[in-house]
């Protein structure tokens, strides 16, 4: 990673002092960013008497997860669960497939209008989907994909940004790599599937994950789709669990812990293979 | 050549098609549509279209609801960017140290990049409780009287604004992070050689040289501020009296309750604002990688 100046020399004992001083920033910081997340945590593990209960509440003495079982059973966690799991995945796919595809119709293929489709791509860019979501509901209405899979799916299947990305990947591929397939015998197909995407998988994995997080993570459209609570994602079913009473707080706060955990746990592996590629890098170059 | 270019041509079709289907349902069409929609006005019984042209756009932008949400929102962005901006970069200033374990630091920093909207605003929504959340019996164990944050009109859109820069905070110290990383480790060298001090490093340099990325980091800021809608449903749903009805929160409920013209006219106006804001970003997006090119 990059370095910023070490101080300049100085004293030993100056020296562990600055040090120390930096950690405690970096603690203190921590612990104001980290606050919100402890205090769910805390309120997801203990029982409703608990809640009033300040300071005391702030250190739980033991914990109850009984509370996660019940934001299973009672607040149909499962089902919100598999509905988020199944319609990301289905967006996850959807974008991959049509983003490789078009990227490398932009990459390697020879075709009039090769601008005039990547200036309108670009331009799917430039509207946001809180402007669409009026007529785009009537779409979905009038083919009647209110709460189904298709509804909650079908507009996020293609994914400009996607596509520049892995179009990004593909352009790195040295030409004397596409002459040496084509001498081989490769057409396009087979050169799509044997040579680009291997080589392009890092920015292809990055994708993945990108869209898995936004898809997990929307809120608008999922809301507007779905009226059947056996359709509701995780996010719109966060919502109807914090309807209920006040009492039930800490079963409100479990749902919440357990419906970020996918996207933090994808988060940190994702971290570490972003820092291998950069090492990798770095050795290599 | 002329054959393979024919077959190229084919083959362009087809894999770009999947894509461009779904652009042409989902995002031409329906922005068509909702221009349309906006220009026209439904009976009371929702069985006729009236046309009333881009007089209604007029009508809409001069109605006192829709400045309201604009207001609330311009409100919302003066709250949430300047002061999410603020905090990114001391984050991102603190944890670009060589110091043992750093790393630890930057993971727990970008950490709020995984919670989405809902998540984000129900921890919040209980930190904000009147009655059992910390922040009022912390007030209590002060001696102060407890607020009703979200039930106050003078509170509720600092309360929005709180959760909303806590969320954004992940993103803000990630793009600010990496423009620290870019900067050229050798003018820092100079400077230290020149026994210029770390504040006056941070002042003269670093802060000049980060300038277009915190440019970036508050266009990004304020578009989303402009998109802003689950904090809203969740923690207030527009009120208490219309304090906190964001334009977003507009269009859903003039959608809701069946005004789909009014609600597409409100559309096509965000859109038109969305649309210079993002003509912005990309400016200086293309400043941005001209400068590290440049480099």
């Amino acid at each position: 990673m990059a370095a910023i100046a070490d101080p300049a020399p100085v004293r030993r004992s100056s020296r562990g002092a600055r040090t120390a001083l930096r950690y405690a920033g970096l603690s203190v910081a921590a612990a104001v960013v980290l606050f919100p997340i402890y205090c769910a945590v805390v309120v997801a593990v203990q029982p409703a008497s608990r809640l009033l209960e300040f300071p005391g509440i702030l250190l739980p003495t033991d914990p109850d997860l009984s509370t996660f079982g019940d934001a299973f059973r009672r607040g149909h966690l499962g089902r919100y669960l598999l509905n988020s799991a199944v319609a990301s995945l289905i967006i996850t796919a959807g974008q991959i497939v049509t983003s490789v595809l078009a990227a490398y119709a932009f990459a390697f293929l020879r075709f009039r209008g090769k601008n005039a489709v990547f200036t309108l791509f670009l331009a799917t860019l430039m509207v946001p989907a809180e402007v669409t979501i009026v007529a785009n509901l009537q779409t979905i209405d009038s083919l009647g994909w209110q709460d189904t899979f298709q509804g909650l799916t079908a507009p996020f299947l293609a994914f400009a940004f996607g596509t520049f990305l892995v179009r990004q990947a593909f352009l790195g591929i040295p030409a004397e790599l596409r002459d040496a397939a084509a001498l081989d015998g490769y057409g396009h197909w087979g050169f799509l599937r044997q040579v680009a995407v291997p080589l392009a998988s890092p920015a292809i994995a990055a994708l993945g994950l990108f869209s898995f997080l936004l898809a997990w993570n929307q809120y608008l459209w999922p809301l507007l789709i779905t009226e059947d609570a056996d359709m509701r994602t995780v996010q719109i079913g966060l919502k109807s669990l914090a309807s209920g009473r006040v009492d039930e707080l800490n079963l409100v706060m479990a749902g919440t812990v357990v419906a970020a955990l996918p996207i933090l746990l994808l988060l940190l592996a994702f971290q570490r293979t972003l820092v291998r590629g950069l090492t990798s890098g770095a050795v290599k170059g | 050549m002329t054959s393979a270019r024919r077959t190229d041509g084919v083959l362009a079709a087809l894999f770009l098609a999947p894509s461009l289907a779904v652009f042409s349902v989902f995002v031409f069409y329906p922005l068509g549509r909702t221009i349309w929609l906006g220009q026209h006005e439904e009976d009371p019984f929702g069985r006729r279209r009236v046309y009333v042209g881009l007089s209604r756009f007029w009508d809409v932008l001069s109605s006192e609801s829709f400045r309201d949400s604009l207001g609330v929102t311009v409100r919302f962005t003066l709250l949430t960017v300047p002061l999410g901006l603020a905090l990114g970069l001391g984050l991102a200033l603190l944890a670009h140290q060589q110091l043992r374990g750093v790393t630890v630091f930057r993971t727990i920093f970008s950490s709020t990049v995984a919670t989405s909207v809902a998540v984000a605003s129900l921890m919040w929504l209980t930190l904000f409780n009147p009655s059992i959340g910390v922040i009022n019996q912390l007030l209590l164990e002060l001696g102060r009287d407890p607020v009703r944050w979200l039930q106050d009109k003078d509170t509720a859109l600092a309360a929005v604004s709180v959760t909303t820069v806590w969320q954004n905070l992940g993103v803000t110290f990630i793009i600010i992070s990496a423009g620290l990383q870019s900067l050229p480790d050798e003018l820092y060298e100079a400077a230290r050689v020149d026994g210029i001090g770390p504040w006056r490093q941070l002042r003269h340099i670093t802060l000049p040289l980060l300038s277009p990325t915190l440019l970036f980091a508050s266009v990004v800021l304020t578009i989303s501020a402009f998109q802003s809608f689950g904090q809203i449903d969740l923690l207030t749903a527009g009120g208490p009296l219309d304090s906190t009805r964001v334009i977003v929160y507009s269009i859903f409920s003039d959608a809701r309750a069946g005004d789909l013209g009014l609600a597409s006219a409100q559309a096509t106006l965000l859109f038109v604002i969305l649309l210079a804001l993002t003509l912005v970003q990309f400016r200086v997006l293309e400043r941005r990688t001209f400068y590290g090119g440049d480099r």
